[in-house]
């Protein structure tokens, strides 16, 4: 049953459909991999009996004709996509035992095309995290290992869960969320593709909110293609989402093509930054190569104010978290801990101990930038900048199609190498501008290091050209030949 | 300008959230730090730039107001700490 663990969705799809072998067997290998990988500590809830059932019900469907896109094909879903009836925390003590009464719209939409689910997939607490190390069941550990090194590693965050199941291959595909980076990041240390689509393209109702004017959910795969099939089935209007986008969803499989003829590449000067390795530099260079080869023309854009866009980042997206996460009170779902003053102190006594470090400093920064006498001096301040980054993005795409970059500034890390939380957030430095602008963006693997570890290479795409995204995303898959799988030790 | 320990406090209370001493000591040259590091914003000229409140140019709508989903009270209040007589039940609040 290994093989049937390796193929890529489109495969499994494809084998599906003429036949070759049965959704109940595709099921039944996922679910035996998910349970021999614990060790990874992927998932927090497995569901196998729910995997089995879309199975059966594929299966069922097959001899009658009509099948959906996505019938028989299982996929783990991230912990913060509530799911009906099973465990949704958002890698968080405070939600522990939350049983969601309703199903998240994009999981939902999943569900709809037929797809089963394998179980619910660690992350860092709330989305806020690079390494998957704030998340309160411990920290994924990425199938991946340096060269002659038994030495843990992370998968990134915050979707980390997410990214260690597609590269360990105990999911064929994944759902993740991206903030400032949560797709692309882990997408990039784990040697696989993800993508973020157009802010409103994917509905974030029943997302556990973290910064809503930045979340964005997106697929995780082994391959373009694999993404685009996923993609396809998440995106869609959703009148529950004041910032859904009421627009049709391109068929974005079908149209899917290398062939970069006209196309003109963005290459942004500020994104070559002191004390990136110099691999990764390398790898962008050959990424250029790759894309001329597909009959792109590379030109030199300029991003201004590219350095902004991280502390931009973190006034924006804590002062945003700081109200959203004003809901986990002890009252309505999720932990509570009684204190000794009545309704006030049982607040902070539960807020207190359901939060972790990570959490608990973004809430306070967030509540410090939007408190009187600052507001304007930090938010306010934040939100110009952000247009101006923006504005940089408009008038780059004048001049080119697409935009490429690495997708972040080093390789995996090792779990608990990195302390100072200033030193983790710089791990979005190439992800976080397309974030505040709203821009679809993916990484797609490029290569690996001299220690044998996958760095990603990221394209940027204008608003609403997921397909643009996709297109040069295959022309590079199909140069680069990334082949390197990590040896099973787990 | 560096935050000073009363202003942190001050801070955690809005926020809700109970704070030790050396958890307060911990954090204080960390969110000093961070706020030092985002200040370098004032660097920007953003004379008379609009500041940025949603990225895709989108009319908020309206939906009627009616009811679309409900009676799944005891579905929601199952996942409540405490409930009783069909409510969230909450320590008491007036003596």
């Amino acid at each position: 049953m290994t093989e049937l663990i390796s193929k890529t969705i489109a495969e499994l799809r494809d084998g599906f459909r003429s036949g070759e072998f049965r959704a109940r067997e595709i099921a039944e290998s996922f679910n035996a991999a998910v349970a021999a990988a614990r060790t990874l500590n992927a998932y927090t809830v497995e569901t196998p009996e729910d995997a089995r059932s879309a199975a059966d019900a594929a299966d069922k469907a097959r001899g009658s004709g009509e099948l959906l896109p996505l019938a028989g094909i299982p996929l783990g879903i991230k912990d913060l996509f509530a799911t009906h009836g099973v465990d949704t925390t958002a890698g968080s003590r405070i939600l522990k035992g939350f049983r969601p009464p309703y199903e998240s719209t994009v999981s939902g939409n999943l569900r709809k095309a037929g797809a089963g689910m394998l179980g619910k997939l660690n992350m860092d607490e709330f989305a806020m995290g690079s390494s998957n190390e704030t998340s309160t069941y411990g920290p994924v550990i990425s199938p991946w290992r340096r060269k002659g090194s038994n030495v843990g590693l992370t998968p990134g965050g915050s979707s980390g869960g997410s990214a260690c199941a597609v590269a360990a291959q105990i999911a064929p595909g994944a759902t993740g969320t991206d903030t400032g980076g949560s797709i692309r990041q882990p997408a990039a240390f784990a040697g696989i593709c993800g993508i973020k689509p157009t802010y409103g393209r994917c509905s974030r109702w029943g997302i556990v909110a973290f910064a809503s004017s930045l979340d964005q959910a997106g697929p995780m795969a082994k391959s373009v293609r694999d993404c685009a099939i996923l993609l396809e089935a998440m995106a869609g209007f959703d009148p529950k989402d004041s910032t859904s986008l009421d627009l049709p969803v391109p068929n974005w499989e079908a149209s899917l093509s290398g062939d970069l003829r006209g196309k003109r590449v963005g290459i942004p000067k500020e994104y070559r930054i002191e004390g990136v390795p110099l691999e990764i530099d390398a790898l962008w260079d050959r990424g250029i190569e790759w894309l001329k080869d597909a009959g792109a023309t590379p030109v030199e854009i300029s991003l201004p104010h590219t350095k902004y866009a991280l502390p931009t980042y973190y006034i924006i997206a804590p002062a945003e978290a700081s109200s959203n996460l004003a809901r986990y009170d002890g009252v309505r779902y999720g932990l509570r801990v009684t204190g000794s003053d009545g309704l006030d102190g049982m607040y902070s006594a539960t807020r207190s101990e359901g939060f972790g470090a990570e959490v608990k400093r973004r809430i306070m920064i967030g509540t410090y930038v939007l408190s009187a006498g600052f507001y304007d001096a930090y938010f306010t301040k934040a939100q110009k900048v952000r247009a101006l980054i923006k504005r940089d993005f408009r008038k780059a795409f004048e001049q080119c199609d697409v935009i490429l970059t690495p997708t972040a500034p080093s390789a995996a890390f090792g779990i608990g190498e990195t302390t100072d939380p200033l030193a983790m957030y710089l791990n979005d430095v190439f992800a976080v501008p397309a974030s505040l602008a709203g821009l679809p963006a993916m990484s797609v693997p490029g290569g690996v290091d001299d220690q044998g570890l996958p760095l990603g290479l990221h394209l940027i795409g204008k608003e609403l050209d997921e397909q643009g995204v996709l297109n040069a995303g295959l022309a590079i898959e199909e140069r680069a030949q990334f082949t390197a799988r990590p040896e099973k030790w787990w | 300008m560096p935050v000073s320990p009363e202003q942190v406090r001050h801070i955690a209370k809005l926020a809700r959230i109970r704070m030790s001493d050396e958890e307060l000591d911990r954090l204080l040259p960390e969110l000093n730090n961070i706020l030092g590091w985002v200040e370098q914003l004032e660097e920007v000229d953003t004379d008379g730039v609009e500041p940025l409140t949603a990225v895709i140019d989108l009319k908020l709508r309206l939906r009627d107001d009616v009811v679309t989903e409900g009676n799944i009270r005891d579905e929601v209040l199952a996942n409540a700490p405490e409930a009783q007589h069909g409510f969230f039940a909450v320590p008491k609040v007036i003596e």
